[in-house]
Parts: C-alpha cells; sequence; structure tokens
C-alpha cells in the first residue's frame, strides 16, 4: 500500500531559508564574482593543444586553396584539419533523423554555405600559433554573389514553423472582420537578425581515450549532446562523459551542440592528444544559431466601441540555404487577444547565413514587438487608451482553440503594473508631454506573454544514514541560478533543510534532465526532483512504517508527513521518527529512488498554458537630437509559483533589459555584397550598458495554478523580453508622434522624420 | 598570432631610433592597437613599447599658464585632474564621454590623438579598404556607411576619426609636441591629421620615427573656460562612438560673443574646426538664430558619402544645442552623464 507522503504545504509548516519561495542568494554567486567557479575554457588537462577555427570570408562558393605547408610551418603548428584531412565520422554531416537536429559545418567539403563558416581548423601549442597558423592559410576562394536580406530570394511558404507548428493558421474571416471594421490599421515592421552574445563564448575541451571521450563545454542539454556527439563517432552516448557545471550564458545558443564543438572534439581525434577550442567574440556570428531577421505586417481592425474584429499577422522571416528553422514570429497573436478573426501566416527566404536558431523567445520576443505596436496602433486608431484597450479585448479563452486558461492573472498584471507605473492620465496623442527640461515624455506597455512548457526530465533522491539527502540530476544552470532554485525545491521534497542536501547537476552522469529551453527546465527537472523526493520519502515511509519498532508503526491509511529530517504520523504529529533512526535500524547505508517530469498530456489536452505580464515603459527623447533615453519600467509577471523569488526578479529584469536592446539597440549589421557582418564585436554589435538600463522594477503577480505540474511552475526564462521591447517602441512614439516601423529605433529615424 | 619585436626603450632617444624601421610601430597602452593586431588589420613586425618612458606622465603648467599634458598621461587621470577640468572643461568632458572607464584608464593622450577610424571596412580584412590597403578601393562607398563622412571625404575614403578628445582640442589650437629625427617640434592639432584625398592611408603629418612626447594648451584657451561644452550623439547613452559631435567655446560679453571657437567630431577623417561658424559668431548676439546661421555655415560644404545625409541636418542640430549650452555656462561640475545631451545641468539627470 502506498502511503499518503504528500508534503505538508502549510505555512507553519514552511521551513526558513530552503523552502520552495524563499528569495535565496545564488549558491554559486561568490564562486563567480571571485573568479573560483571552472568554466569550461579554464580547465587545462595535461598535454591539451589549442584549435583555432579558419573561417570564411565569403558568403557563397567554395575554397579552392589553403596554404597548409606555411601554416604548418609556423613553429608550434601540430596539424591542420580540413575537408581532406579530418577524421572519419560514423553519420552524415548533413543529415536529419530528429526535429532537434540541425546541420553543422564539420569539413564535410569545401563548400560554404555563409560567411564566417569554418574551413580549416589549426591546432598548435599555443593559442598563438594556432592563431596565426590560421591566419597564414590565406584562402582562396571561387565565390558566388551572396544572397541576403529579407528579399533576397522568392518566398515559399515553410513546411511548419518552431517546432512543427504549422505556418498558416487561419481561424475566423480576417478579410470579412477587416472588412467590416469600424477602424483598422495596417502596418509593416521590420526587426534585424540577432546574434548570440553570452559572456561565454562558445568554448570545448575535449580528451580521447579509447573510444571513450570526455569534454568541458557549457551546454543546456546534455543528454541530447552525448545522442549527437556519439552518432557522429560512432560510439555509444554512454561513453561521453560531459562535464557542464557553469554555463556564462546560453540564451538558446548552447541547447544543441554546435558545429565548432563538434570540431574541437574531432581535432582531438585527429592528434590523439586533448584540445581546447574557444570560439572568439566574432566567431560566434554564424554557426551557434542567431535570431532571424523579420518582417511582419500586422492588420487590425475594431468595431466602434475598440473591439478587435480581425487580427491577421504575416511575418516573413528567413532561414539558411541549407536548412530548416523558421522563427515562428506571428503565432504570439494566437493567445493574448480575442477576435473572432485570426490569421497567422509565415512566409519564409533562403539566404545565405548561418542556420537562424533558437535565441532567448524564439518567435515571441520578434513577434510580440511587431503585435505590441500594432495593438497600440489599432488602440489609437480606435481612440482608446491602450490599456483599456488591452483590457477589454483580453481573451478570456485561449482565442483559437477555446481551450480554458490554466490560470491567466493577466487582468491583475495590468491593474498592479499600472497602479506602480501611474499609468492613469496619460494622453491619449502623441508628443503631449515634456518633462522641465523640455524633453520629449512618452509612455507605452506592452503584453508579455510566454508558453508554460514542460520537457521530460529525471532526478535521481537519496537519504543517508547521516541524515543527510541527495539529489542528483544532469540539470544544467546556465547562469540565471537554476542549481539554486532546484536545489530549494530539492529540500522542500526530501523534507531536509537546504545544508542537509547535497545537489549534485551539471554533468552527464547524472540522470538526464532534458533540456535548459523553452523557460521549462524549472518546471521540469522540479518536478522530476519533487517526484524523485516523495518516491524517496514513501519507502523510507515503508521502512517505518513496517517496523513495530517505529513510532510510525502502522500508520496505514493516515499516512506520514516528511519534516525537517523527520517522518511524522499525519494524524499524531508527535508520534515521529528521524530520517537516520529508520535507516540505521534497518541496517542501510542509503535508500535512493528516482523521479521523473513532464507534461501531463489530459492537462495539456484540456488547458492552454502560458505565463503572462505587462510592461509599462517611460521614454525621454530629444525633441532635435533624437536621442532617447528609457527613464523607468515596471514588469508586472504571473508565472504560476515562483521558487525563487530573488533569482525570478533577476531572470525577468534581464529579460525586461533584452527588451530595450530589442528596441533601442540591438542589430547585426550584414553587408549586403558581401554577406558578411561588419559589427561582429561587442563595441559595434550594441547591448545596453548600465546606463542604458533604467530604473526598472518587476512585480510578480499571484498565481495559483493547479494544472501546469505538480508545483505550479510556469517558468520565468524567457517572458521578460516580450511586452517590454514593444513598451519602449510604444513609448517613443508617445513622445515622439514617429511611429516605429524598423528595430531597432535609430536617431536617424526620429531626425529625418520631422 | 604573428612574431614581432617587442623592444622597451629606456630614452625618447632609443625610442626614435627603434621605431624608424620599417614596420615598426609605437606601443602606448595598446587599447586600439592590439585590437588591429589581432584582427590582422595591423601586422607591425615591432612594437616599441614607450609607457616606460620618464618624464611623460605629468601635466606642468607652463610658463604662460597653459598646460603642458604629456603623451603618456591616462585619459581618466588628465579628465580627472582638477586643474585641467577647471581650464578646459568641455575636453574633460569630452575624456569622460569616450569609450568605457576601464579603456579610459589605460588609454593615453598620445594614443587618443592617433585612434584609428572606426570604419568597419577598415577592420574587416576581407573588405577593400585604400587606408589599408592602398589601391585596393573603398567597400565602405555603397556598403553600410551610414556612420560615415560629411565633410572632407573623398572618393578614395569616406572614414571618420572617432576621437571625442579631440574635438574640443581642435577647436582650443591645442599644440601636438612631436620629438622625431630632426629634433622636437610643434604641430597645431589641427594639422596633425590629414583629409584622405588620393591618399587615404596617410592620416597624420608624422614622419617615421616621430613621438609625440606632449599636448599643449595655452592660457589663451583657459579664456572660454566659463563657456564651453562638449556634446555628443549616439546610439546608446555610454560606450558608443558619437554620430556626430561638437564642441562650442564662446567668450561672451554683455550677451555678445566675442570669440568662438567650434569644432565638430564623427563628420570627417578629421576632428573639424568649424571656422566659418566662428567668424559668423565672432560679435554676434548669443541667439538660438545665431547659432542656426553659424551651425549652417559650418556645414555648408558637407555633402552625404552614403546613406548618412541625416548627419548634415543632425550635425547642425548638435552645433546649435552645444552652442546654446556653452552661452548657458559651464557646469560647475562635470555631467554624470558626460556630453549627453540629457545632460543639461551639472551633476544632474543622472536618471533623467
Amino acid at each position: 500500500m502506498t502511503p499518503d507522503i504528500r508534503l505538508n504545504q502549510a505555512p507553519a509548516h514552511q521551513r526558513h531559508g530552503s523552502n520552495i519561495g524563499q528569495p535565496l542568494t545564488r549558491r554559486d554567486g561568490i564562486l563567480k564574482v571571485t573568479g573560483k567557479a571552472p568554466y569550461a575554457a579554464d580547465h587545462h588537462p595535461k598535454g591539451m593543444l589549442y584549435a583555432v577555427l579558419a573561417t570564411s570570408s565569403i558568403a557563397r562558393g567554395r575554397v579552392t586553396f589553403l596554404d597548409i605547408a606555411a601554416a604548418k610551418r609556423h613553429p608550434g603548428v601540430v596539424d591542420v584539419m580540413t575537408p581532406s584531412h579530418k577524421p572519419a565520422l560514423a553519420e552524415d554531416q548533413d543529415a536529419k533523423t530528429n526535429p532537434f537536429m540541425f546541420k553543422m559545418e564539420l569539413l564535410q567539403s569545401d563548400a560554404v554555405r555563409y560567411a564566417n563558416q569554418a574551413i580549416a581548423v589549426v591546432i598548435a601549442e599555443t593559442l598563438e600559433a594556432a592563431t596565426e597558423g590560421a591566419a597564414l592559410l590565406a584562402p582562396q576562394y571561387q565565390a558566388l554573389p551572396a544572397r541576403v536580406g529579407l528579399d533576397a530570394d522568392e518566398s515559399f511558404v515553410p513546411p511548419a514553423v518552431g517546432l512543427g507548428h504549422p505556418a498558416i493558421v487561419e481561424h475566423g474571416d480576417t478579410e470579412a472582420g477587416l472588412a467590416n471594421a469600424t477602424y483598422a490599421i495596417d502596418a509593416t515592421y521590420e526587426t534585424p537578425a540577432q546574434y548570440h552574445n553570452p559572456m561565454e563564448p562558445h568554448a570545448i575541451i575535449a580528451e580521447w581515450d579509447g573510444d571513450k571521450l570526455s569534454i568541458d563545454t557549457p551546454s543546456q542539454g546534455m543528454a541530447m549532446a552525448q545522442m549527437r556527439i556519439g552518432g557522429l563517432f560512432g560510439i555509444p552516448p554512454e561513453n561521453i562523459h560531459i562535464r557542464s557545471p557553469f554555463l556564462g550564458g546560453g540564451f538558446g545558443s548552447k541547447g544543441l551542440i554546435s558545429g565548432p564543438q563538434i570540431l574541437g572534439i574531432m581535432a582531438a581525434r585527429l592528434v590523439g592528444r586533448p584540445v581546447k577550442l574557444v570560439l572568439r567574440r566574432d566567431q560566434m556570428y554564424g554557426p551557434v544559431g542567431h535570431r532571424s531577421p523579420s518582417r511582419q505586417r500586422l492588420r487590425l481592425g475594431t468595431d466602434a466601441a475598440g473591439r478587435l474584429t480581425a487580427i491577421e499577422h504575416q511575418a516573413r522571416i528567413v532561414t539558411s540555404t541549407f536548412d530548416d528553422f523558421y522563427e515562428p514570429a506571428a503565432d504570439v497573436s494566437h493567445t493574448l487577444f480575442a477576435s473572432p478573426a485570426i490569421r497567422t501566416a509565415h512566409e519564409a527566404v533562403r539566404i545565405d547565413s548561418g542556420t537562424p536558431l533558437f535565441m532567448r523567445a524564439p518567435g515571441e520576443a520578434t513577434g510580440s514587438i511587431a503585435l505590441d505596436a500594432a495593438i497600440d496602433e489599432m488602440a489609437f486608431a480606435s481612440g482608446v487608451d491602450p490599456l483599456e484597450f488591452r483590457i477589454s479585448n483580453d481573451a478570456p479563452v485561449e482565442p483559437i482553440t477555446g481551450k480554458p486558461f490554466s490560470s491567466k492573472a493577466l487582468r491583475e498584471c495590468y491593474a498592479q503594473g499600472a497602479a506602480r507605473f501611474g499609468w492613469a492620465g496619460r494622453p491619449l496623442k502623441p508628443r503631449q508631454m515634456r518633462d522641465d527640461k523640455g524633453f520629449l515624455v512618452g509612455w507605452g506597455m506592452g503584453t508579455a506573454t510566454f508558453p508554460a512548457l514542460m520537457f521530460a526530465g529525471n532526478a535521481r533522491a537519496l537519504l543517508r544514514a547521516d541524515g543527510t539527502g541527495a539529489m542528483e540530476t544532469g540539470a544544467h544552470d546556465m547562469g540565471q541560478g537554476a542549481s539554486t532554485a532546484l536545489a530549494q525545491v530539492a529540500a522542500e521534497g526530501l523534507g531536509l533543510d537546504l545544508d542537509r542536501v547535497e545537489f549534485k547537476s551539471g554533468s552527464s552522469d547524472l540522470p538526464d534532465a532534458g533540456i535548459a529551453g523553452g523557460s521549462a527546465h524549472t518546471a521540469t527537472v522540479g518536478t522530476a526532483i519533487h517526484n524523485a523526493g516523495a518516491a524517496v520519502i514513501a519507502k523510507l515511509a515503508d521502512l517505518a512504517m513496517r517496523d513495530e519498532r517505529s513510532p510510525l508503526f502502522g500508520a496505514g491509511n493516515a499516512g506520514v508527513v516528511a519534516r525537517n529530517g523527520r517522518l511524522h504520523r499525519r494524524d499524531d504529529d508527535a508520534r515521529s521518527e528521524a530520517y537516520a533512526d529508520i535507516l540505521t535500524r534497518a541496517g542501510l547505508a542509503e535508500i535512493e529512488a528516482s523521479g521523473t517530469g513532464a507534461a501531463d498530456p489530459a492537462a495539456q489536452a484540456e488547458y492552454a498554458m502560458h505565463a503572462h505580464g505587462a510592461v509599462f515603459a517611460e521614454v525621454k527623447v530629444d525633441p532635435d537630437l533624437g536621442q532617447i533615453r528609457v527613464t523607468r519600467m515596471i514588469g508586472a509577471f504571473a508565472a504560476g509559483r515562483i521558487v525563487n523569488p530573488k533569482l525570478v526578479r533577476s531572470q525577468l529584469l534581464g529579460g525586461m533589459i533584452w527588451g530595450v536592446s530589442f528596441a533601442l539597440h540591438e542589430q547585426a549589421v550584414t553587408d549586403g555584397r558581401s554577406g558578411r557582418i561588419m559589427n561582429a564585436n561587442l563595441a559595434e554589435y550594441h547591448v545596453p550598458v548600465n546606463a542604458d538600463v533604467p530604473s526598472m522594477d518587476v512585480l510578480t503577480v499571484h498565481e495559483h495554478d493547479p494544472h501546469v505540474n505538480a508545483l505550479g511552475i510556469k517558468g520565468v526564462g524567457e517572458i521578460g523580453i516580450t511586452g517590454s521591447a514593444g513598451a519602449v517602441a510604444n513609448a517613443v512614439w508617445h513622445a515622439t508622434g514617429v511611429r516605429p516601423r524598423r528595430f531597432p529605433i535609430r536617431i536617424s529615424d526620429l531626425v529625418t522624420a520631422r | 598570432m604573428k612574431s614581432f619585436d617587442y623592444v622597451r626603450p629606456a630614452s625618447i632617444g632609443e625610442a626614435i631610433a627603434a621605431a624608424r624601421a620599417p614596420g615598426a610601430a609605437y606601443l602606448a597602452a595598446g587599447t586600439n592597437l592590439l585590437d588591429l593586431m589581432k584582427g590582422g588589420v595591423s601586422r607591425p613586425d615591432r612594437l616599441v613599447d614607450v609607457t616606460h618612458l620618464p618624464g611623460l606622465d605629468t601635466i606642468e603648467k607652463l610658463p604662460d599658464g597653459g598646460l603642458r599634458i604629456g603623451a603618456l598621461v591616462r585619459n581618466a587621470d588628465l579628465a580627472h585632474d582638477a586643474a585641467f577640468a577647471k581650464a578646459y572643461p568641455a575636453v574633460a568632458e569630452a575624456l569622460l564621454s569616450g569609450a568605457s572607464a576601464q579603456l579610459r584608464n589605460a588609454a593615453t593622450v598620445g594614443g587618443n590623438l592617433l585612434q584609428r577610424t572606426r570604419c568597419a571596412y577598415f577592420y574587416d580584412v576581407a573588405s577593400a579598404c585604400n587606408k589599408r590597403a592602398p589601391g585596393s578601393g573603398c567597400d565602405a562607398r555603397g556598403g553600410d556607411n551610414d556612420m560615415h563622412a560629411v565633410l572632407g571625404w573623398s572618393d578614395g575614403c569616406i572614414a571618420t576619426h572617432p576621437s571625442d578628445f579631440c574635438v574640443p582640442l581642435v577647436a582650443l589650437d591645442a599644440m601636438v609636441e612631436i620629438e622625431g629625427n630632426g629634433g622636437r617640434r610643434q604641430v597645431r592639432l589641427e594639422d596633425l591629421h590629414r583629409l584622405p584625398g588620393a591618399t587615404p592611408q596617410q592620416e597624420t603629418v608624422l614622419e617615421a620615427g616621430d613621438l609625440i612626447v606632449a599636448l599643449n594648451l595655452s592660457a589663451e584657451a583657459c579664456n572660454f573656460a566659463s563657456h564651453a561644452r562638449y556634446l555628443k550623439v549616439r546610439e546608446r547613452t555610454s560606450y558608443a562612438f558619437a554620430i556626430v559631435s561638437a564642441a562650442a567655446h564662446l567668450s561672451l560679453a554683455n550677451g555678445r560673443i566675442e570669440q568662438a571657437r567650434v569644432a565638430l567630431g564623427g563628420v570627417a577623417a578629421k576632428p573639424w574646426r568649424a571656422r566659418e561658424a566662428e567668424a559668423l559668431l565672432a560679435g554676434a548676439e548669443a541667439t538660438a538664430q545665431n547659432f542656426r546661421r553659424a551651425a549652417e555655415a559650418a556645414l555648408a560644404g558637407a555633402k552625404p558619402s552614403g546613406d548618412n545625409a541625416f548627419k548634415i541636418e543632425l550635425a547642425q542640430r548638435i552645433l546649435v544645442r552645444a552652442l546654446a549650452l556653452a552661452s548657458a555656462g559651464t557646469p560647475e561640475r562635470i555631467p554624470a552623464l558626460p556630453a549627453s545631451p540629457f545632460s543639461i545641468h551639472s551633476g544632474a539627470l543622472h536618471d533623467a
């Protein structure tokens, strides 16, 4: 018989400092700020060599010559890996056997598919020798004209967008909705390509021992990386040990193992010594995924009362010439606003770039800036305040599916955010507000949304005779503090104080925790941990209840409660026994049990599951010079249960700052002739600096969600960008009267508009 | 990395002798040169490290009341030197608006005068660039060029000089003290940089081995201290190069401008002294109308070199603003956001 081991969640039983809900400081913070946290590139196994990529300066064509002799003559150069001199791979590099598999450039031929593609790898005794060796290769090319930009080629309707979503979705009759609308808008917006710039570039140290491989590399998905590497090298995945305890940011770029990381492994195979390969900053612009540029056209209509009659959201995005990933930019229009007719449609163009892939809120970030701007235009056209417009058009059920939301505290987000911001009294018309120095002032808002996803993950729980516990899971901490939040869930699940729980993660020899992506890691792995904890407590309870020497003997249907390292009888709290005593008497050094976390298909069939939020921004703009400064931002988010408010606040603030970046700063500038990215460095690829980050605050709005998972967690990794970018864009319009049509908003756009 | 000799001379004489050889380059803080070397843009055979030369890191008062600033004085040290900032406040403001705190702590005065352009096609070794590879062409033309020059450019080169520091300096007739083969000489900063013409690779009038040892600012230049501003427009609030910038210095008497010293940044291959504007302002009333007339005169010869016509209007507007702020008086303290249009008053509006 399975005892009732449901953990007591009553406030009286919340242990301060260890449980879910406590604002704990991240456990590795001191290590990181003192430089003692070993990141992948900090490792130097004995005999290690350095590998440096030589990359293509053309975007399309083939390499006709590499001066390998010159590179090899350079002192310290050990070998040069090229398409004709590389270890054999067990699998076609360009095969795609699952939807999460994307093609990599592994020197499979002399063909060049995009600028910055790896065309050779120089391996040397020092980083400097390898770097110079790569320069000495002085490649020659047969170049073909580069095809770049959103108009590079005829567009086509992609087979699917994102991960298997239909490219075109039609619900109701949008043309009729627009034709019958009292007010309508038709607006087009462009967003640029954005490239991954985590502080830590992709790095790998690879060491082979026969057919066993040991690697240090940052990963958001170790088990998937094991599978991919195993397939490529023809070895069982369990022969590969990945250590990834710390990531200096991932943002989606480290979800799938990338080509350069595989090249590091190949280089180690080729030379028979451990090899380190670290991407230079400029080499991040191509082979590790990026955010597709987009051109989005939105047509909206309302009736006389300002109720939406139609939403049409068309998005043109790009993919590479050789692979398929389609940023689902328009899909964000599926869930937020009620409309009798909604149509979303994607079209794509193939260009000579690396394949665009996942970048924090892929689709949602790109699409929401356009949707938020269009909603703002529609509200103005209808003569309604944008907040009022959003509330009156808020979807009570998921518009297209008709499913009820598992929870949706968006109206509370609107109310609390607006109150904190002081939205009331905002003039409808733009260019109405000035500060006492004469700067234009504008207020804008956006609506945040991100699906509450779950992947699959596992955890193993242990209880030991010394009264301590352990939780083991191959989870990933990208820097956001997952190992702290998950340890809190573990302590809760084991009924122990946090300092009695050994939390192990970040290594592939631990239970497969799936992927840290889709804002789903805490929900997925947290659920696995919760279940593993419950299972090991159940084992412990079973031991005690069957032992007549235990005060818990015979608890039976009444069950027990785990708390502070003791099991208590639910029907008589005074009767309890310490874990250590139960195990010691049973002669067991430790007991263990496993748990899994995954989406509940029944709940998913019944409910629409999303996190929501409302973001309010104030900007000031110099009326003559066009200089923009965001001066205040308030984000109010409802994302189910908050495991660690301090970490969640940081996550949401970080997302909101990315929103500022999306609206005002970030863009890759590609030369239209060569196809090369001209600003592949952090001086010219702008992200906000401290002086760009305004007074900013985050509210988390209480939301109890009994359906998303046992713990009620929705995830906060990505939602912060959505809503924020649009809020800034709308505030710029409100300040200036100039509708941004391309992002980032440039000073030239404001200067020339007057 | 390409192998190169590294020499650390003990004296200026030794330095000049070492740097005279073809392929030699002086190394000071390296905030620009080392990046260029890593990118393969500069490939010197010999680095002559001047950072240990004695006597080049001091700020001295000249007999006439001006200042002599050693070439190795760090940007941050100079900006925070109280006497300097009081005498030449717009220069201090310009210094603090450039780069990042870390870079300013390292970068030197002499090095900053010789800062290379930020033209992406100059940095990208696969692009044609007459400055980097004479005769190869200019891929900036027809490329991404909204940040490029609107004054003094040529068909061969449309790059701009990116320094903030040099803009007020050139307005104030700063003199560059150079030691070379022929001994020591002084060159007006305005004459140090050359316009590209047909030889964009020749960026300055320096000859092989020439070493900038000091920068001199005159006592006369202090006369503008009470009405001096530097203003910079950029795509983010800090750590970004100017789209355009302006230095405005006025001497005022009874609401009339006696003299003006005006220069623009981000518009040409050199810091751009706007003498036409100065001539119009001298003797004129300090009014918005007169500022606009002066600004129009300053940009009268401007023409877009690409997708950058907006810079001509923007440069005029920033000059008008800089003149207005200068006529209102130098802030008591350097604003919290140096050179930002949002810094209207001293120390105010940090969060504005």
